[in-house]
């Protein structure tokens, strides 16, 4: 018998809407009281994918492509219109307590806590909730404070935290209760650098810790940098790459960039797009074919030092696919 | 079940803490609501003395009772309404609620079941004053008081399970103020909300007893103020105790069929 070792696995869900449509205007208005006309929007369609146990998995896409109602199915808030989501080896929309007990959903930029009260009644309710025991809770709580250095926060009301505050908060009210499997949706949007590089430490350091596994939508790619070896890609509800960042980088990445430091004076247009050019050292764009040719030729023919040769940045990489997709207004 | 009793104490107390964050909007709004029972109290006083001091056995000092009582009971029945439910569909307060491996009607009936501890403790003084005015009959027996107690949360269970269902359609049809508004109108004639029951035309009254209002209003209010006696007191309670299996059974009917059709779009 094969054993199963996928925590998450989507096998060909969909999610199609049935949205009523009408022309702008009173006329029209008027006609679809009797007349209504509905469009199916296919927000997911038959994506399959599974993750193992302790993967942290970036699942990327332009907004509207479907990575929220994907999450939405597998946390069990929404019913697939056809296929079939597992996790923990539960079906997700039976809303099993002991399912729900194991997994946790964030959304960034929504506050889910008690507005008026401090975060430590907040924990206490989820303690509650989640029949944590006591012991156990202080000593989880306490840990996350320290991690997130919140604790001359968690006194005031939600209400008079900043957003960054607040997101911290809400993440470790979503985590108190060591959930195995975390779905987080864009849980940095709207932070500051140094808001968003601390909460991205956090998630790694509890996914090390607990081994948890972890899928994350995220619109800054440095938080998929810093978290996720593998990506998802998602456009228009359908899958357009899984594999490994890396590999996305060589699959869809076009052009190499080329930094080095020279003290010449002659024109560098020739080898490339010059891209950045500070303090002595140049940035050249290459087509990805063209780079070894290239960089043999800088060496022989400019005085160059401190050489290297890169992928172009993920941002560049992921917004060149979700643009030609949309050109192509389907999948290659 | 230790984790329901756990969760809620615990979500009660959370409410309680909000309640206090806003003591003085809790008391004035409180002490908006008693301008409508003061109206009809005015007004049936006046009828009661016009007709040679009672109405329907109602007198001056009965009617100060039934409506003072009024005041608690109307705070009792206030439970999240379908307006509630609209707006926790449209922002996503749901999608939370989902999470938990907790049905969310548990955390409604929690939550206000602590907010009403607050209104209890606020009526008191309020009951006072309005006693000091308008000088009730009320002379309850101990079985009346037991009664009564219970009666209340046997209402709030009672409005909280009705008004939860209609609060479910918004599933199919993201609005039900309009349905909310139709209830509304019922129950203020077919609860004792408007008029003591037996000052109701007899027809209006047989309709009233298969309908769950007056469980939820009249029959409270009755246990304290009326001659009942324990017969009709505890088949009283027995009433709304089956009126609360109805509403749980037909909760959990539409939730499972409404649950599927919730759709979260952005949120």
């Amino acid at each position: 018998m094969a054993q199963h070792t996928a925590v998450i696995s989507a096998n060909a869900i969909s999610k199609y809407y049935k949205v009523p449509t009408r022309e702008a205007g009173l006329k029209a208005a008027a006609k679809s009281l009797f007349s209504r006309t509905f469009n199916t929007v296919k927000a997911v369609d038959q994506i399959s994918f599974s993750i193992e146990a302790g993967e942290v998995v970036g699942f990327l896409g332009p907004n509207g492509a479907g990575k929220t109602t994907t999450l939405k199915m597998l946390s069990g808030l929404l019913h697939p219109t056809a296929g079939q989501p597992e996790v923990l080896g539960f079906n997700p929309v039976q809303r099993n307590p002991d399912f729900l007990q194991q997994i946790t959903l964030v959304m960034g930029n929504r506050s889910w806590m008690a507005w008026d009260l401090p975060a430590l009644d907040s924990f206490e309710l989820q303690r509650a909730i989640y029949g944590i025991p006591r012991a156990e809770f202080e000593k989880t709580r306490d840990e996350f404070i320290e991690i997130l250095e919140i604790g001359t926060l968690v006194k005031n009301p939600i209400r008079n935290l900043s957003l960054g505050e607040r997101m911290k908060m809400e993440i470790v009210t979503a985590l108190l209760h060591k959930p195995r499997v975390l779905f987080l949706d864009e849980p940095t949007i709207g932070l500051d650098v140094t808001m968003q590089r601390r909460i991205r430490e956090f998630i790694a350091q509890y996914n090390q810790r607990y081994g948890a596994t972890v899928l994350l939508t995220s619109h800054y790619m440095a938080d998929v940098e810093a978290l996720c070896k593998r990506v998802i890609v998602i456009h228009n509800g359908r899958l357009l790459f899984d594999g490994g960042l890396s590999q996305l980088l060589q699959r869809f990445s076009a052009f190499k960039t080329i930094s080095f430091s020279t003290f010449g004076t002659s024109d560098l247009g020739q080898y490339g797009e010059v891209v950045g050019k500070e303090d002595g050292r140049v940035t050249l764009r290459v087509p990805k074919a063209a780079a070894s040719q290239v960089t043999a030729r800088l060496l022989a023919e400019q005085q160059v030092d401190d050489l290297t040769v890169e992928d172009s940045p993920i941002d560049d990489v992921i917004e060149k696919i979700f643009s030609q997709k949309s050109a192509e207004g389907d999948l290659a | 079940m230790r984790r329901h009793v756990g969760f809620y104490l615990a979500a009660m107390k959370m409410s309680i803490l909000e309640q206090f964050q806003y003591r003085a909007q809790n008391y004035f709004y409180m002490i908006g609501m008693i301008a409508e029972p003061i109206i009809y109290l005015v007004v049936w006083s006046s009828v009661a003395n016009q007709q040679g001091g009672s109405v329907g056995g109602y007198t001056a000092g009965t009617f100060a009772a039934y409506y003072i009582v009024w005041t608690l009971v109307r705070n009792m029945n206030i439970v999240f309404t379908p307006y509630g439910w609209e707006w926790r569909l449209q922002h996503g307060r749901l999608s939370a609620e989902l999470m938990r491996p907790i049905h969310p009607i548990h955390n409604d009936v929690a939550y206000f079941a602590g907010w009403k501890v607050v209104v209890i403790v606020l009526w008191l003084p309020l009951a006072a004053v309005l006693a000091l005015i308008f000088k009730p009959s009320l002379n309850p027996t101990w079985l009346q008081l037991v009664v009564f107690f219970f009666a209340i949360w046997g209402a709030y269970l009672i409005r909280t399970m009705f008004l939860s269902l209609l609060g479910m359609i918004a599933f199919w049809t993201t609005r039900v103020g309009a349905i909310y508004e139709l209830y509304f109108a019922l129950e203020l004639i077919l609860s004792g909300r408007l008029v003591p029951m037996t000052l109701m035309p007899a027809w209006v009254q047989r309709v009233a007893l298969f309908l769950p209002f007056q469980s939820a209003f009249y029959f409270p209010i009755n246990a304290l103020v009326g001659q009942l006696g324990p017969v009709e007191l505890l088949s009283g309670l027995g009433l709304q105790l089956v009126w609360i299996l109805v509403g749980v059974g037909l909760v959990n009917i539409v939730w499972s069929r409404g649950i599927k059709r919730f759709s979260a779009v952005g949120n």
